[in-house]
């Protein structure tokens, strides 16, 4: 149950997986993530609401051939520019989109982990998402008669979390905000939680978020595991970490040599 | 123009005066961000302020760099989670004020923050939706705060990420939606307002450090201009000391670094 965060990735992602890294600003599983680069995993389909800086990483190290999300930026930075090149120039491999709404991904996730096989949700009414994305479709509520938009549930192969703490069983706790982890882990087929630090025993507090070491795959022991975001109680975002990732991310030279470090065990 | 203040602080002011005590405000982050908690930090200490992040009744000692922050979570009422916000609080109509920014807007408050250009190529790509359509549709009404320049007041949509007015009159209503839509729009240079029954936006503020023939010559359609349009009050002293400090409290947030 308790294992090396690089057994886990070995054991969990395949390549040609889709793989949830979730986490809403907090918690971001970017140790998790840079282990997938390590271990150059390929032709993932790489989901989350809110790709950013660590998408932006594993694409540019090739290890997506699709991205499916709802928002994708480095929040008050700006661009993505290694999912731009990827996406516009197919560098250093071609990037398919699948573009959603962020009630729309909170929806799928819960369809996903509710066993259904498709979310509904009064959405999307007259914009032009639904004429680029397929998967966007409308039915008519069998009681009321209303339009309502209908999107497929979300059960990825993989979901990767990063909490505060597990205990020795492996059961895991999160607080703060905890944004659409329990969905991702429960609407996946497989399951990773990197944490902070183990404990003796979890003392779940209010508005926490309890996962049971049941529904998990693996649980790995990465303290700092979330850097540069933040782990509420543990340590703050790291904003200069994003600001400084615009300029190393538009230039696929200064990416390279980050990436170098990276695979090196940085 | 040797105004004290910068015309983005107006604009950041004027859009805070819009809110009120008590009201329940969706916030997005950026510039709405700014403004709803200007509001909070003068005028309407009982604001509730709610973010996509699940954070509801947020009071942020600093102003928080993303909607998700540290300082968002650590003084809200409430913290729930992510499907939970968009349903039970705002598609269930919780929500009083929708609060965006956005890229580009046209004559009926449509919004793109999709992409400039075509999808398959863009010019430049924006982040995409993000919670904006659902807070549009939903919310009982929507305010609009962004920079007015011909870039992004423009006749046509490169992409309709999220319906404003739609086509004008009743076509908003006619999808469905049950909010009312965008009820103002905050610029650098002025306030606009939908005329009530066409629903095209009207300037009906100009601010002191702007003319009227800055907001024709911002704006990429033949804009109307209200009869009765008035000045902008200036930001009071109290207004950009609040807005001053509430600025160099996100400069402040601690930092480390490891790139």
């Amino acid at each position: 149950m308790i294992v090396s965060l690089a057994e886990a990735i070995e054991e969990l992602v395949r390549d040609g997986d889709s793989v949830a890294l979730e986490g809403f600003t907090h918690l971001t599983p970017y140790a998790a993530g840079h282990e997938i680069i390590r271990r150059r995993k390929r032709r993932l389909t790489l989901v989350r609401m809110t790709p950013d800086v660590l998408y932006d990483q594993m694409i540019g190290a090739g290890c997506a051939r699709k991205m499916i999300f709802s928002w994708a930026g480095n929040p008050g930075v700006g661009s993505l520019h290694r999912f731009r090149d990827a996406f516009e120039n197919g560098w250093p491999v071609p990037l398919e989109i699948e573009e959603h709404s962020h009630a729309d991904m909170a929806a799928r996730y819960a369809a996903g982990a509710s066993g259904l096989p498709f979310a509904v949700l009064r959405g999307y009414l007259g914009g032009d998402l639904p004429r680029y994305n397929p998967t966007i479709k409308f039915i008519e509520c069998p009681f009321t008669g209303e339009r309502l938009a209908a999107t497929p549930a979300l059960n990825p192969d993989v979901a990767i979390v990063h909490a505060q703490q597990a205990d020795r069983k492996g059961n895991v706790l999160i607080w703060g905000i905890v944004g659409i982890q329990k969905e991702a882990v429960l609407s996946a087929k497989r399951s990773l939680v990197t944490v902070e630090e183990l404990v003796e025993e979890l003392e779940p507090r209010a508005n926490s978020v309890v996962l049971p070491a049941w529904t998990l795959s693996a649980v790995a022991v990465v303290p700092r595991g979330a850097l540069p975001s933040y782990a509420h109680g543990y340590y703050p975002r790291d904003n200069a970490y994003y600001e400084r990732w615009d300029a190393i991310s538009r230039d696929r030279d200064a990416f390279g040599r980050w990436l170098e470090e990276v695979v090196r065990g940085g | 123009m040797n105004a004290s203040y910068a015309p983005g602080e107006m604009m950041t002011i004027a859009a805070s005066r819009l809110l009120k005590n008590g009201d329940v405000c969706f916030v997005g982050i950026g510039r709405p961000n700014a403004a709803a908690n200007l509001a909070r930090l003068t005028h309407a200490p009982e604001i509730v302020l709610v973010y996509e992040s699940g954070a509801i009744g947020a009071k942020p000692a600093t102003l928080p760099i993303s909607i998700g922050d540290d300082v968002i979570a650590e003084r809200a009422q409430t913290i729930v989670s992510i499907p939970e916000i968009f349903t039970y609080w705002l598609q269930g109509g919780r929500i009083g004020i929708g609060f965006l920014g956005a890229a580009q807007i046209d004559r009926f408050a449509n919004i793109n923050t999709t992409v400039i250009g075509s999808y398959a190529r863009p010019q430049s790509r924006l982040p995409g939706a993000g919670g904006a359509p659902e807070i549009a549709t939903h919310a009982r009404e929507v305010f609009v705060i962004m920079d007015q320049s011909l870039r992004s007041f423009v006749k046509k949509l490169d992409f309709l990420t999220t319906v404003g007015h739609l086509d004008g009159g009743d076509s908003r209503a006619r999808t469905g939606a049950r909010g009312a839509g965008p009820s103002v729009v905050i610029t650098q240079l002025g306030v606009l307002r939908p005329d009530p029954a066409s629903k095209e936006l009207v300037l009906t503020q100009i601010h002191p450090t702007a003319s009227v023939e800055d907001a024709r010559a911002a704006t990429g359609w033949e804009l109307r201009v209200a009869d009765d349009c008035r000045t902008t009050e200036p930001p009071t002293p109290d207004e950009l000391a609040a807005l001053r400090a509430l600025n160099a409290s996100r400069a402040a947030t601690p930092r480390s670094s490891r790139l």
